[in-house]
């Protein structure tokens, strides 16, 4: 390459991270990951605890340095600046207020190191306790508020200085979930209203999905998929990423023809259906595909493709799983909302058909 | 409850047991400081009380001398000494870990175990070498240099439980919020690190303060400390003016203690 475009952004270029512990041997924490990360965007890096979240997102933040590739931040390499020297502020997970300072020193604590005039330190620190809901608290120290507000603070104080990026490493977890589920409103309108680039960190599938533009599902050190919440909630790239958001229904076929971008493969049970295919993934042969328990119809056994019986049938309110035996052997999970006078009632034992339209089934890469 | 029965205090025999050993403790301290209301002239026969002893310990000369001498030795050790510590328990637990890590910890709290006689004829000779060697005798200054060296590992313990207590990734987040690694020192480890170095120093001056052995040894003519002046007096035929200047040694120690307590306990 013999030019670098200045691109706006957070690049990650094939970064990868190696732990070398004396006496316990090396450990591969991260593997060439490559992300890019547009400006103002809610970008979260999803996975499974121990997949490497934590520390690439230290390595962003200036705390750990990779051992392979380069992070480059609005085109300028950075990986090599302590964290000091990085305008990107964190969210520590244990939100680590500093105990000898009240609320608003707290948040003034940046825009200090900045050499900020003093004015404008006062007019920033007012406006983010506005932000955060916590003018009333302000002379405070930071044992004396709950932990909801512990983590409004630690939110205020890594916004004040208006960072390029904002990381939060796992920033709701210790909440309760009525608090949870209100941080996370709290979280989309602060990005909104900021206009901050905001890299967040979860476990949770669900969080990911309904707060970011985009998601990164990772495991043991690597990025496997990504793509909008309804990108990878829809295509799953592999079983992993199928298995880990939301429940599945995997079943196995073969290829009859394929066109990019679809196929029509030849279940087990002879049945035919027509599956996405991931972008560049030419199939053939043996494959599996996956589709979501809420993309299944169940009906009349007579005329249906697929055929089973139903194992058990599982009441949650506002819709009921079907948990099916198709024919094959198999299990099959179908969810259907229970709409007033749209009910099905169904027995165990009993045969039923499913029929899955064309499309929402999609053929996975491994 | 569990707790009921297992609670030490419920046991037979407790109250008399700590009020034996209460006793044992205190007693003769509480009939010395007692007996320096004495007012007659032999220590063990009370005729009245009187504040006649503590006049003339006040107005000893020797005692004069013997407590600026102590107020030097003392205040400029602890300070040394608590510096000297406060730099060791950060480069004992704040880095990342290197070779000789452990064996550093070690050298620093072992001469909490060494019999202190042997301390005091090491250090006795080693300034008697750098006398015949080097000519050099500092007076005064020996004093203060044994004292900050024997000081350094008992300000080294309480400043460094304190340093493994604290939370790291509060330098993390400073450093996150752009201070640079002096910064984070003065604005979050040592304002943190306060109360460790507030009970580091007065650890190290209550040792220094009645600390016996290694300054008889070391002091020269002149240059007795109050432990050492109060030991020389027990030689003499024994007035209540011994008792007088005990109890204001003792006086001086508690206020030091509560104050340094105080401290403490406004710092949480
Ligand atoms: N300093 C370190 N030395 C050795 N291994 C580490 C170190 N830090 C993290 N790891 C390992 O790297 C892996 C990823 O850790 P982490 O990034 O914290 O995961 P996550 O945040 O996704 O739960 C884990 O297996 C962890 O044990
Ligand atoms: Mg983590």
């Amino acid at each position: 390459m013999s030019s670098v475009v200045a691109k706006a952004g957070l690049e990650i270029r094939n970064v990868g991270k190696l732990f070398t512990q004396p006496g316990k041997g090396d450990f591969r924490a991260l593997d060439d990951v490559s992300l890019f990360i547009k400006p103002n965007e809610f970008f979260t890096l999803l996975g499974p605890s121990g997949c490497g979240k934590t520390t690439l997102l230290r390595m962003i933040a200036g705390f750990e340095y990779p051992t392979e590739g380069e992070i480059r931040l609005n085109g300028d390499e950075i990986s090599d600046l302590p964290p000091y020297q990085r305008p990107i502020n964190t969210v520590f997970q244990n939100y680590a207020l500093f105990p000898h300072l009240t609320v608003d020193q707290n948040i003034a604590f940046g825009l200090e190191m900045l050499r900020r005039p003093k004015g404008e330190i006062d007019k920033t620190v007012d406006e983010m306790l506005r932000l955060v809901k916590m003018t009333e608290m302000r002379g405070r120290k930071t044992s004396q508020i709950s932990g909801g507000q512990q983590q409004r603070v630690a939110l205020a104080r890594a916004l004040a200085p208006h960072p390029k990026v904002l990381l939060l490493d796992e920033p709701l977890s210790a909440l309760d979930l009525k608090l949870r589920k209100e941080m996370q409103i709290e979280l989309k309108r602060l990005q909104h209203e900021t206009g901050i680039t905001f890299v967040f960190v979860t476990h949770d599938q669900e969080e990911a999905l309904t707060m970011s533009d985009r998601i990164a599902v990772m495991s043991a050190g690597k990025v496997l998929q990504v793509g909008s919440p309804r990108d990878i909630y829809d295509h799953p790239a592999n079983r992993f990423v199928a298995n880990f958001i939301g429940e599945t229904n995997f079943l196995t076929g073969t290829v009859l023809s394929a066109a990019p971008g679809r196929a029509d493969i030849k279940l087990g049970t002879g049945a035919v259906i027509a599956a996405g295919v991931p972008d560049g993934m030419t199939p053939a042969g043996e494959v599996t595909v996956v589709v979501r328990p809420e993309h299944a119809v169940i009906t009349d056994p007579e005329t249906a493709a697929v055929k089973g019986t139903v194992d058990t049938v599982v009441y949650f309110g506002t819709d009921t799983h079907y948990h099916l035996k198709l024919d094959s052997g198999a299990p099959f999970t179908v969810r259907q909302q229970n709409r007033r006078g749209r009910e099905v009632h169904l027995a165990a034992g009993q045969p039923v058909g499913i029929d899955i339209p064309g499309g929402v089934a999609q053929v996975l890469r491994d | 409850m569990a707790g009921r029965g297992t609670d030490v205090r419920r046991q037979p025999g407790f109250g008399l047991i700590a009020g034996l050993c209460l006793t044992i403790l205190y007693a003769p301290i509480l009939v010395l400081v007692i007996f320096a209301f004495n007012a007659n002239s032999i220590v063990s026969i009370w005729t009245g009380v009187s504040l006649d002893w503590f006049a003339k310990a006040l107005d000893n000369e020797g005692f004069h001398q013997a407590a600026t001498n102590t107020m030097i030795v003392s205040i400029t050790a602890t300070i040394i000494a608590t510096m000297a510590a406060t730099a060791a328990a950060l480069g004992t637990t704040r880095v990342r870990s290197w070779r000789g890590q452990s064996a550093a910890y070690m050298t620093i709290s072992l001469p909490l175990m060494v019999p202190e006689i042997i301390t005091a004829v090491a250090t006795l000779s080693f300034f008697a070498l750098v006398a015949s060697v080097f000519g050099i005798n500092l007076g005064l200054g020996n004093l203060i240099v044994a004292h900050t060296v024997f000081c350094i590992p008992f300000a080294y313990m309480p400043i460094r439980a304190r340093l493994e207590d604290m939370d790291l990734t509060l330098d993390h987040a400073a450093a996150d919020l752009y201070a640079t690694p002096w910064m984070t020192f003065r604005r979050v480890t040592l304002p943190l690190l306060a109360p460790g170095i507030v009970s580091g120093a007065a650890l190290a001056f209550i040792v220094s303060f009645d600390d016996f052995t290694i300054s008889q040894l070391v002091a020269g003519p002149g240059q007795q400390t109050l432990p050492v002046f109060i030991w020389s007096m027990t030689r003499r035929p024994m007035t209540p003016e011994l008792n007088a200047m005990c109890a204001i040694l003792l006086g001086i120690s508690i206020l030091f203690i509560s104050f340094s307590a105080l401290i403490g306990q406004r710092r949480r």
